[in-house]
């Protein structure tokens, strides 16, 4: 990174509730958001967390967004309304995978049963990709950069290296940024499960040898990205350190990952590299670990290929064992979970995993939350994110002790 | 279209619609603009829809810059369906 960026506020609504710091403690407990193969946001009501115009203007993915941005700002000492930098320098990126799908059937069905004049004015608004980028930008007056990244599952990851990217070339003093995802419709789980990428069992177990598919999720993440000095002047509090960002392609499938994970390798490597540091350097890693047989067989190889020996020293958990699949969300809920077992120097567990697949032979963090240890003080993890159309991103993060 | 439409009955019913949309229930007065009471072009097509259902009336495109107020509406409908 050409400037230190900070991480000054975190937020994420989750199948295990609403906030960053319940789904740390919950996904620490063991707990679970998946029930009868699905994992929904059910503790979250938008009349709880926005005004009634602003629920009724949103879709699902944009109001968890929107309350994700609401708890990452307030943790930041940020005014709902106003900044504390120049407006004009403060970007919004968000990003999702699938957009407002749900608001697209509705308007399709309302349109088939009633006819065109009856369809709602709001329903493009409410369904574009960008809506939540849009309605956080509006919300809290971010007037610098704003979009959506959609890169499947992703897009989370890409968001956030985007919006480091932009401070880094100087556009920005700081962003608010991560992804959101609410594709909880028939259609999308009837066309996951034709692809043979859901879980049959219902079961998300992560590097398990039974595992059999992944389990969809919702939810959204936001966090506060402010270039360093910029933070230190005003004051901030600083959780933690975007050390490093590296994105690659595989170039080689619709859906499926390059067997051996050089593509995800190569941005591992490339964050590593970005953040100036050497495999030996990293004291956890946060998977994709979707539970699909593919995802995790080469995700772990790429891990080996990235870390060398050292893959086999560090602590790997995959929060989709308690959360399913956030899509699009994914990343950058990753990234708050990253930020906060960095901060309680904890490793949390890959809940579930129980039978070891002869070829995935690291360390998984099976049997409970791990303490952290790190030779030089300061905590460092990489979080991996790989979506359909074998797009991979990752963050590199640190916390200073 | 009901034979029973009263202009009270209109007002309620563009009140409903707008307290749906968001305003505060008391903000809601003939004399308050859309403007104050948040209330943009596309509730407005909202609204378009909805008196179109009930009553019967259209609220073209071009009727809408003429609505200041919530009075304004009513009467246009009111004036549309013949009340």
């Amino acid at each position: 990174m050409e400037k230190r960026i900070v991480i000054t506020g975190v937020g994420a609504v989750t199948p295990l509730g609403v906030g960053a710091r319940t789904l740390h403690e919950r996904w620490c407990a063991g707990d679970s958001g998946i029930a009868d193969g699905f994992a929904r946001c059910d503790d979250f009501s938008p009349e709880d967390h926005l005004p009634r115009k602003l629920a009724r203007r949103s879709d699902r993915f944009t109001q968890l967004a929107l309350a994700a941005g609401a708890e990452a700002l307030e943790q930041a000492g940020w005014e709902t309304d106003a900044p504390p930098y120049d407006a004009d320098r403060v970007g919004c990126i968000v990003g999702t995978g699938i957009g407002g799908i749900g608001t697209l059937l509705e308007g399709h069905d309302v349109l088939n049963e009633s006819g065109a004049e009856k369809v709602s004015p709001l329903a493009i608004p409410l369904m574009m990709s960008n809506a939540a980028a849009a309605a956080l930008a509006m919300r809290h007056n971010l007037r610098g950069v704003s979009y959506a990244p959609t890169s499947a599952c992703a897009a989370g990851a890409h968001s956030i290296g985007a919006a480091a990217r932009a401070i880094a070339a100087g556009d920005c003093d700081a962003v608010v940024t991560g992804g959101a995802e609410s594709a909880h419709v028939s259609i999308a789980h009837a066309a996951f499960g034709q692809m043979d990428a859901l879980s049959d069992s219902g079961i998300s177990r992560p590097f398990d040898a039974r595992r059999d598919g992944f389990v969809m999720g919702e939810g959204a993440g936001i966090l506060v990205l402010e270039e360093f000095d910029r933070a230190t002047e005003r004051g901030a509090t600083i959780l933690a350190e975007l050390l490093g960002y590296g994105a690659t392609s595989d170039a080689h499938h619709l859906t499926a990952p390059e067997a051996h994970g050089e593509g995800a390798a190569r941005a591992i490597a490339l964050a590593l590299r970005d953040a100036g540091l050497a495999p030996e350097d990293v004291d956890y890693v946060n998977a994709h670990g979707t539970s699909t047989p593919l995802n995790d067989a080469a995700e772990t190889k790429a891990i080996k290929t990235a870390l060398g020996e050292h893959a086999a020293n560090v602590p790997i958990s995959s929060v989709k064992s308690v959360i399913g699949h956030l899509l699009g969300a994914a990343g950058a809920v990753e990234a708050v979970a990253t930020v906060l077992a960095l901060a309680e120097r904890v490793a949390p567990p890959t809940v579930g995993w129980e039978e070891r697949d002869e070829e995935l032979d690291l360390d998984y963090v099976p049997d409970g939350p791990r303490d952290l240890t790190s030779g030089n003080g300061r905590m460092v993890a990489i979080s991996n994110s790989f979506g359909f159309g074998g797009h991979n991103a990752v963050l590199c993060i640190g916390v200073s002790s | 279209m009901p034979e029973t439409v009263t202009r009270e009955a209109i007002q309620a019913r563009v009140n409903e619609a707008l307290e749906e949309f968001g305003a505060e229930p008391s903000d809601i007065t003939p004399d308050a603009t859309f403007e104050a009471l948040d209330v943009d072009s596309l509730d407005l097509v909202e609204l378009g829809q909805i008196v179109q259902e009930e009553y019967g009336v259209e609220l073209k495109g071009e009727d809408m810059p003429k609505l200041k107020t919530v009075g304004d509406a009513v009467d246009l409908i009111a004036e549309r369906a013949g009340v």
